[in-house]
């Protein structure tokens, strides 16, 4: 009797084990999506006017531009700095190396409010970051309200995202390749750019993709540091619900930006696992490494 | 997820001492590089390095470095009834919800577990989707949605989709320690004569108990920080920590919220800490 009855057992509760945790997405996460999705097409009667109200408005189409810019320049912003710092990790001894990797963390686990509010005390007129600037004579840049100031504080907690995937396919080259490039007579740049480089892109591409991706979607930074002049597509989509209570309009963007993430994440997904390296990163185990 | 930087580390270590050791006068690290990364490496720390000497400021400015000492922002924190009801609604808020994703997100993890193909892997992704989903897309919906079912503003509202937000969490860490699970030990106890409820309390719950402890952790930080949705969720009668410290600063310019940010900081870096090190010495005994 066990061995018969056994399969059956192992195999039923396993599906009712689920029901519970998609009962819950589907309340908070897939209803709710799908309710503005319905709204976006005009809900009693079908039509395509919020999509193509979002190209036409003028306004939308700046926003949207001016988003993917910013997300752009977060990119190679966190590109230039990560890899250095990721390459320099495979480098130094194992103590220093795990000092370095809990800094690396430390966004992570810094409140989002306190993050948001230390960048407005060092951006702000007057602050810190505007003093340096004047002592070597450029005083005139704006952080405080700018675009740049978004920038500055979005590149810091995205930077994990470039520096960990980095780190590990990095840590995978051997370097003995370049020793040997260096003992054939090649100069230590040509040894880089002809042997290192090809290597590390692997773990490069997914990461940008990831960072791209993730700046789409920033609201409280933007609203924070940034000013409605500047806003980006967070914060449109913030007013249209909120102060203009154009759902159906709100609706459509919604849906716009959620389908550029998916399709983006999905690409990043073919270069690496990049749904778990965000589980890896993020997850508390980690952090206390 | 320990274990996956492990072995990257044991990876990167392996790979790497042997041939350094001989070859550092061939191969140095160039100045500049260390310069670089002593740069990135402060920007790192750059923000929690000025939250903290901030909030002992005794003047009512966010100028920084901060003028003379006191304790005033702190002391203002734990007597303004603002602060103190925001402060235990996010408790309250992010215990219960907690509790909520680590009960549906154990249930799910273990039962995918024995679970493989397209349907599972599809179930795995729709339960990690809100890892990836922006937060403003999903605080929009939620908003609109939850005014017709009249849950804005109200604490279970907050506890549903911050729960939600926590499932990948508990899924991912559970999913990791059932990894090393040995399944025969479930037979073994059923062929003794315990029922599944039974094997289950005694056998399957004490050996993966550090993936639901760590997940439940990461599922509580998630929402006392979480500040997009519960923006979008506030009332005037209810609302958490981190939308009061939005309001301090863009609407109230309250130098409390150098306080309040401390506080919290603090308080997260113990809270994923503190178990870690516990778990970290049980281990090595």
């Amino acid at each position: 009797m066990t061995t018969t009855s056994h399969p059956r057992r192992a195999l039923r509760p396993s599906w009712l084990l689920l029901v519970p945790a998609l009962a819950l997405l589907a309340v908070v996460l897939l209803f709710p999506l799908l309710q503005s999705l319905v709204r976006s097409f005009g809900a009693p009667e079908f039509t395509f006017e919020h999509y193509a109200s979002l190209f036409t408005d003028g306004v939308t189409l700046t926003i949207l531009g001016r988003t993917a810019g910013t997300a752009a320049v977060v990119t190679i912003v966190t590109f230039v700095l990560g890899y250095p710092y990721a390459y320099l990790m495979t480098r130094v001894s194992p103590r220093l190396r795990g000092i370095l990797l809990v800094i690396v963390l430390v966004p992570f686990w810094t409140s989002v409010m306190a993050r948001n509010f230390a960048w407005v005390i060092i951006l702000q007129r007057g602050g810190p970051m505007q003093s340096i600037f004047e002592f070597f004579g450029a005083g005139q840049v704006v952080f405080y309200g700018s675009v740049v100031g978004v920038t500055i504080a979005m590149s810091q907690v995205l930077l994990p995202f470039v520096v960990l995937p980095l780190y590990s396919s990095l840590g995978s080259i051997d370097r003995r390749l370049l020793l040997a490039a260096r003992g054939l007579g090649s100069s230590p740049l040509v040894a880089f750019w002809k042997i290192y480089w090809p290597l590390s892109r692997g773990g490069v591409v997914s990461g940008l993709i990831l960072v791209f991706t993730l700046s789409i979607g920033f609201y409280v930074t933007p609203a924070l540091l940034g000013s409605p002049q500047q806003s980006l597509v967070a914060q449109l989509l913030a007013t249209r619900t909120t102060q203009l209570l154009d759902f159906a309009g709100a609706g459509a963007l919604g849906i716009l930006v959620l389908t550029v993430t998916l399709v983006l994440v999905a690409w990043a997904n073919r270069f690496g696992g990049t749904i778990s390296a965000i589980g890896v990163v993020s997850s508390p185990q980690t952090k206390g490494n | 997820m320990t274990s996956t930087l492990e072995q990257l580390d044991e990876r990167v270590v392996e790979r790497r001492t042997r041939p350094r050791r001989r070859d550092r006068g061939v191969d140095p690290i160039p100045w500049w590089l260390k310069l670089i990364g002593a740069a990135v490496a402060l920007y790192f720390i750059l923000p929690t390095l000025i939250v903290i000497p901030l909030s002992f400021s005794a003047e009512a400015n966010f100028k920084f470095p901060p003028e003379g000492f006191s304790l005033r922002w702190y002391e203002n924190f734990f007597t303004n009834p603002i602060w103190l009801s925001s402060l235990g609604n996010s408790a309250l808020v992010a215990v219960l919800a907690a509790i909520l994703a680590t009960i549906v997100g154990t249930a799910a993890a273990i039962g995918l577990n024995h679970l493989t193909g397209r349907f599972a892997g599809f179930v795995r992704t729709v339960l990690m989707l809100s890892l990836v989903t922006p937060a403003i897309v999903v605080a929009v919906a939620v908003y609109i949605s939850f005014l017709q079912w009249h849950l804005t503003g109200t604490p279970l509202g907050y506890v549903l989709a911050h729960a939600a937000l926590g499932v990948p969490f508990v899924l991912v860490a559970v999913t990791s320690s059932l990894g090393g699970f040995d399944q025969t030990l479930l037979r073994a106890s059923a062929s003794l004569g315990a029922s599944p409820l039974r094997s289950f309390l005694r056998v399957t719950l004490p050996l993966i108990s550090r993936g639901i402890v760590s997940g439940a952790i990461f599922a509580f930080v998630t929402s006392f920080d979480e500040v997009v949705i519960a923006l979008f969720l506030r009332s005037p009668t209810f609302q958490t920590l981190p939308v009061q410290m939005y309001n301090a600063v863009t609407y109230e310019l309250d130098p409390t919220i150098s306080a309040a940010s401390t506080i919290v900081v603090v308080a997260v870096t113990i809270i994923i800490l503190v178990p870690q090190l516990v778990g970290t010495r049980k281990n090595s005994r």
